[in-house]
C-alpha cells in the first residue's frame, strides 16, 4: 500500500524535468540550492568538529602525563609547528593554551553552531515549511562561503609565528590585546589577529544566514501552515536565528575594537598604567578591560542557547515520531523555546560575578539566570511526559534523542550553583565550570547532532544508515561522554583550576582527585575510537547503504517527508498544503497511526484510512 | 522554480521577501552600532578626562544636511519608479549618489586635518594641541618638540567655520617643549586617546556603510536599472530596500554627530 503513495512514481516525474543543465561548479561548489548548502555546512562542520576534538585528545595527554612526550603525535606536532611549540614532542604551555583556545572557539563557532543551526536549518527548514528554497538563495551561498573563509583563516593561524590564538575562546583583554605582538611576530599574521579576522567572517556569515532563515519562515510558509502548526524544529530555528541576529553584532563591534587595539595602538580595552613584559605599555590608556567582557558575553551567553535550541527542536521532532503520539504539550514546548530565547539575552553578566559589579547588578543577573531554568524545565518535562504511555520505537535516532534528555538535565542542574554569586565565588574558574558547560556543549549538543543525522540521512541521501553500526556508535559515546565530563564536576569541587597546564599535579589539594585525570583522558581517547563506527557508517552508507524504498521511511507527519527522496531542485513535485497540526499520531478513528500534514482529510477517507465509525 | 513573494507581497504579512530581509538586517546593524555606542558610554563614564572641541562642528553639521538631503532625494527616486518615470528616477538617484560622494569627501578632508593636528600631554597632565613647527621626521628625532598651539577660541563655531576656507593668519607663536617633559604625544590618529579611537572607529564604520550603500545605489543607477524594462515593480522594490538601508545610514549619522561633535 505504501509503495502506491510513492512520490517518485513515473507519472509524476514529468513535472520535475529540468532542461537546463547546471555546471558542476555551480551545482556542487557555488550552489544556491539550500539542500546542497546544508550539506556543505554539515560536512565542513563535522570536519572542524573532528579537528577540534582531536586538539582536546592531545590536551588530555598533557593533563594526565604532564611534561611527558605525546606518543605518536608528539613528533608530528614538532615537525608541523616547530620545536619551540612541542620540543621533543612535549606540549609547551603556550601550545596547550593555544589548543585550549582553539578547541573552544572552533567547536562552538565553527562546528556545532554551523552544523545544528545552518546545516540542519538549511536542509530541513524549507522542506518543513513547504518552500522551494530559502528566500534569498544567493545570500545563502554567501553565508556559507563567508563561514568557510573564516574556518580556513582559523586553520591557517596554527602555522603562523607564535601559533594560533591562546587567550581562551573568550579572548579576554588585556591579554588578547598584547598576545603575540612585537618582535618576532607579524602584525596581521599572528594567532590573535587572525582569530579576530576569522571571527569577523564567521559572524558576518551567521548574520546573513539569520536574515535568510527568519525571512524564509515568515514569508514562505505554505498554505495552511499557520504559526501553531509549525514543526518544533522550525520554531527552534526561528528563535535561534533571532538570537544570532541580535546578539552577534556587539561581538563584531568588539572584535573591530580589539583589532584597532592590536593594529593601530588604540586603548579601547587597555587601562592606564599597564605593564607588559616588565615595561609600561606604549599606549595612551584610558580604556577598560571589563568593556570587552560585557560585549563578549552579550553574545557569548546567548551563543550557548544558539547551540542548544536547535537540539531541542531536533529532539522534539524525533520524540514525536518515535513515540507515535503528539508532543505532550506543543504549546508549552513552543512558548518555552521563545522564553528561553528572550531570557538568554538578559543574563550575560552572570559570567562576570567576579568583576565587582556590585550587589544591585548581580541581583538582577542572579534572578534572571534562575528564571531561565523555568522554561528549560518545562521543555524537558514536555519531552519526559511525551514518553509516558507511548509506543516507543528504539531506532538509532531515538536512542540518541533519549540520551539527550538526561545530559541536558545534568547540564542545566549543574548550572544553578553558578547562577548564584555565593556559590559561584567558590566554583568559578574551576573544572566544575568546565564540566557544567560541557554537558550542554558536548554531550547534549553532539547527541542531538547525531540524532538529527541518523534521522534525516535517509531523506537527504536516499539511503539508510546501518542500524548495528549506529548502536555500536551510540552506547560507547554516551558512556564515555560521562566518563569525561562527570569527573570534571568532582575535580571542580576539589578546587582544581580550569586552566592548569599540569592538570593540578603541582597543587596539594588536587592530589586526591588527580587520578580522575586519567579517567577523563582514557574516556576521551575511547570516545575518539567510538566515533569510528559513525564515520564508517556515514561514508559507507552514502555509497552502498540500503536504498530507501519509501519517501516517508519513518512514517512521519511533517512536510519534509512529502518530497521525493532525495528531494530535487524546487523540492516538491506539486504545490503542497497543510491540513492539520504537525504531530497527528495515533489519532482515534483512523486505521493508520500517522496523519501527514499534507494529506487532505478527503483523501484519507477515500483511501479507506478512515475506519467505519459506529453510527 | 521561482521563490514566491519575491516581488508581490504575501497576503497575511503584507510584505515581500526583501522587505522582511532588510528590516532584519537593519536590526542587526542597530545592534552593531549599539555595541559601539555602549562602548562609548562605558568608556566615557569611566574616563578621567574626555576631550572637547577637537572636531570641526560646521563640517559635521554640513554633512548632516547632505545626508538628510540625500534621504529626500532617495525617496523621490523611489517615488519616480512607482510613477514609472524612469528618467526622473535616474536623476534623483544620481543626486543621491552625488550627496553620498560629497559626504565622504568632506569626511576625507576632516580625517586629513586630524592627521596633521598634534596633541602633547605633559607629565604635569596639561594638554597642548596645535600644529608642528617642524617636519615629522625632525619631530621624531629631536629632543625638543616645536609646536604652534591652537588659539584660545579654536573651539568656537565661527573660528572653525572660517578655518575651513582659509589658513588662520594669527600669531605665529612657536612653543618649544623638551621631550623630557612630555608623557605622550602624537598626531590625532586613533591611538592618541580613547576619544579619537572612538571617533575614528565609529565614523570609519559609518563611512564604510556609506561606501557600501553607494556601491549598491551605483549598481541600480547603472546596470541594475535595466531590470526596469522587464519588471519595473521588482526594480522599485529593490530600490526601496536599498533606500531603507540608506535612511538607516543617515539616521546613524544623526546620532553620531551630536555624540562625538557636540557633547
Amino acid at each position: 500500500m505504501d509503495s502506491e503513495m510513492s512520490m517518485t512514481s513515473p507519472a509524476a516525474h514529468g513535472l520535475h524535468e529540468e532542461h537546463e543543465e547546471i555546471p558542476w561548479i555551480r551545482k556542487y561548489v557555488f550552489s544556491t540550492d539550500h539542500k546542497m548548502i546544508g550539506y556543505q555546512y554539515m560536512v565542513t562542520s563535522l570536519f572542524v568538529a573532528l579537528f577540534a576534538f582531536f586538539l582536546m585528545v592531545l590536551m588530555r595527554w598533557q593533563l594526565s602525563f604532564p611534561g611527558k612526550p605525546i606518543p605518536v603525535f608528539g613528533p608530528v606536532l614538532e615537525k608541523l609547528l616547530g620545536s619551540s611549540m612541542a620540543p621533543g614532542g612535549v606540549m609547551t604551555p603556550q601550545l596547550y593554551n593555544s589548543f585550549g583556545a582553539m578547541h573552544g572557539t572552533m567547536m562552538i563557532f565553527m562546528a556545532l553552531v554551523p552544523a545544528l543551526f545552518a546545516g540542519f536549518g538549511n536542509f530541513v527548514v524549507p522542506l518543513q515549511i513547504g518552500a522551494p528554497d530559502m528566500a534569498f538563495p544567493r545570500l545563502n551561498m554567501a553565508s556559507f562561503w563567508l563561514f568557510f573563509v573564516g574556518v580556513v583563516i582559523m586553520m591557517v593561524s596554527f602555522f603562523v609565528p607564535g601559533g594560533a590564538a591562546k587567550s581562551g575562546w573568550t579572548s579576554y583583554t588585556p591579554l588578547a590585546d598584547f598576545a603575540d605582538m612585537g618582535p618576532g611576530f607579524h602584525p596581521i599574521f599572528n594567532g590573535q589577529t587572525l582569530w579576530l579576522i576569522g571571527m569577523a567572517f564567521n559572524i558576518t556569515g551567521s548574520l546573513l544566514g539569520s536574515v535568510n532563515i527568519i525571512t524564509t519562515i515568515i514569508q514562505l510558509r505554505t498554505k495552511g501552515l499557520s504559526w501553531m502548526r509549525l514543526p518544533v524544529f522550525v520554531w527552534s530555528e526561528l528563535v535561534t536565528a533571532f538570537l544570532l541576529l541580535l546578539a552577534f553584532p556587539p561581538l563584531e563591534s568588539a572584535a573591530i575594537m580589539q583589532l584597532m587595539d592590536r593594529l593601530f595602538g588604540t586603548s579601547f580595552f587597555s587601562p592606564e598604567g599597564l605593564i607588559v613584559n616588565g615595561k609600561h605599555a606604549d599606549i595612551s590608556g584610558g580604556g577598560s578591560s571589563i568593556l570587552w567582557q560585557h560585549l563578549f558575553w552579550f553574545l557569548g551567553h546567548p551563543e550557548v542557547y544558539v547551540q542548544i535550541l536547535p537540539t531541542m527542536g531536533i529532539v522534539g521532532e524525533i520524540f514525536a515520531n518515535n513515540t507515535r503520539k503528539p508532543l505532550w504539550s506543543y504549546k508549552v514546548f513552543v512558548y518555552s523555546l521563545l522564553a528561553i530565547g528572550f531570557l538568554s539575552m538578559v543574563v550575560w553578566a552572570h559570567h562576570m560575578y567576579m568583576t565587582g559589579m556590585g550587589q544591585a547588578v548581580t541581583s538582577f543577573f542572579q534572578i534572571f539566570t534562575t528564571i531561565i531554568s523555568i522554561p528549560s524545565v518545562l521543555l524537558g518535562t514536555v519531552l519526559l511526559l511525551s514518553l509516558w504511555g507511548a509506543s516507543i520505537r528504539f531506532n538509532v535516532p531515538m536512542l540518541f534523542a533519549l540520551a539527550w534528555l538526561p545530559m541536558f538535565g545534568i547540564g542545566g542542574l549543574t548550572g544553578l550553583p553558578l547562577g548564584w554569586t555565593a556559590s559561584d565565588v567558590v566554583l568559578h574558574d574551576t573544572y566544575y565550570v568546565i564540566g557544567h558547560f560541557h554537558y550542554m556543549m558536548a554531550p547534549a549538543s553532539l547527541l542531538a547532532l547525531f540524532a538529527g543525522i541518523y534521522y534525516w540521512f535517509p531523506k537527504a541521501t536516499g539511503r539508510t544508515m546501518n542500524e548495528f553500526l549506529g548502536k555500536l556508535h551510540f552506547w560507547p559515546t554516551v558512556i564515555f561522554f560521562n566518563g569525561i565530563f562527570f569527573p570534571m564536576l568532582v575535580q571542580g569541587f576539589a578546587g582544581v583550576h580550569r586552566r592548569w597546564y599540569d592538570g593540578g599535579a603541582g597543587w596539594q589539594m588536587a592530589q586526591n582527585v588527580l587520578w580522575l585525570n586519567n579517567v577523563m583522558s582514557f574516556s576521551a581517547w575511547a570516545l575518539a575510537v567510538a566515533q569510528i563506527p559513525f564515520i564508517i557508517n556515514f561514508f559507507w552508507s552514502l555509497w552502498a547503504g540500503k536504498k530507501v524504498t519509501d519517501d516517508n521511511p519513518w512514517q512521519a507527519t511533517t512536510l519534509e517527508w512529502a518530497t521525493p527522496t532525495p528531494p530535487g531542485h524546487g523540492n516538491f513535485l506539486h504545490p503542497v498544503a497543510v491540513y492539520r497540526d504537525p504531530y497527528e499520531y495515533s489519532v482515534p478513528g483512523y486505521k493508520q497511526d500517522y496523519l501527514p500534514q499534507w494529506e487532505p482529510e478527503e483523501r484519507l477517507k477515500k483511501e479507506g484510512k478512515l475506519s467505519q465509525l459506529p453510527s | 522554480m521561482e521563490i514566491p513573494y519575491t516581488v508581490t507581497a504575501r497576503p497575511d504579512t503584507g510584505l515581500y521577501n526583501a522587505k522582511v530581509g532588510i528590516w532584519l538586517f537593519l536590526a542587526s546593524e542597530v545592534m552593531l552600532f549599539g555595541g559601539l555606542f555602549s562602548a562609548y558610554i562605558f568608556l566615557r563614564l569611566g574616563a578621567s578626562h574626555w576631550p572637547h572641541h577637537i572636531l570641526n562642528v560646521p563640517m559635521g553639521l554640513f554633512n548632516i544636511m547632505v545626508l538628510i538631503s540625500s534621504s529626500i532625494t532617495m525617496v523621490l527616486a523611489w517615488a519616480s519608479l512607482k510613477m514609472r518615470e524612469f528618467a526622473k528616477y535616474r536623476q534623483w538617484l544620481g543626486v543621491t549618489l552625488f550627496c553620498g560622494v560629497l559626504f565622504l569627501s568632506v569626511k576625507s578632508v576632516e580625517y586629513k586635518d586630524k592627521f596633521h593636528h598634534y596633541g602633547v600631554i605633559l607629565k604635569t597632565g596639561q594638554e597642548i594641541t596645535g600644529h608642528l613647527a617642524m617636519s615629522e621626521e625632525e619631530a621624531v628625532r629631536s629632543d625638543v618638540l616645536k609646536i604652534k598651539p591652537d588659539p584660545e577660541n579654536a573651539g568656537d563655531f565661527i573660528y572653525q567655520l572660517k578655518s575651513i576656507f582659509s589658513k588662520p593668519e594669527a600669531e605665529e607663536k612657536v612653543l618649544e617643549i623638551p621631550k623630557s617633559e612630555i608623557r605622550w604625544w602624537s598626531n590625532f590618529v586613533p591611538k592618541y586617546n580613547t576619544y579619537l579611537a572612538t571617533y575614528f572607529t565609529m565614523t570609519g564604520i559609518h563611512a564604510l556603510h556609506i561606501l557600501g550603500g553607494l556601491l549598491v545605489l551605483g549598481y541600480f543607477w547603472g546596470p541594475g536599472a535595466s531590470l526596469y524594462r522587464t519588471n519595473p515593480e521588482h526594480l522599485a522594490n529593490r530600490v526601496e530596500v536599498a533606500g531603507l538601508f540608506w535612511h538607516f545610514v543617515d539616521l546613524v549619522w544623526i546620532f553620531l554627530f551630536p555624540t562625538l561633535y557636540l557633547f
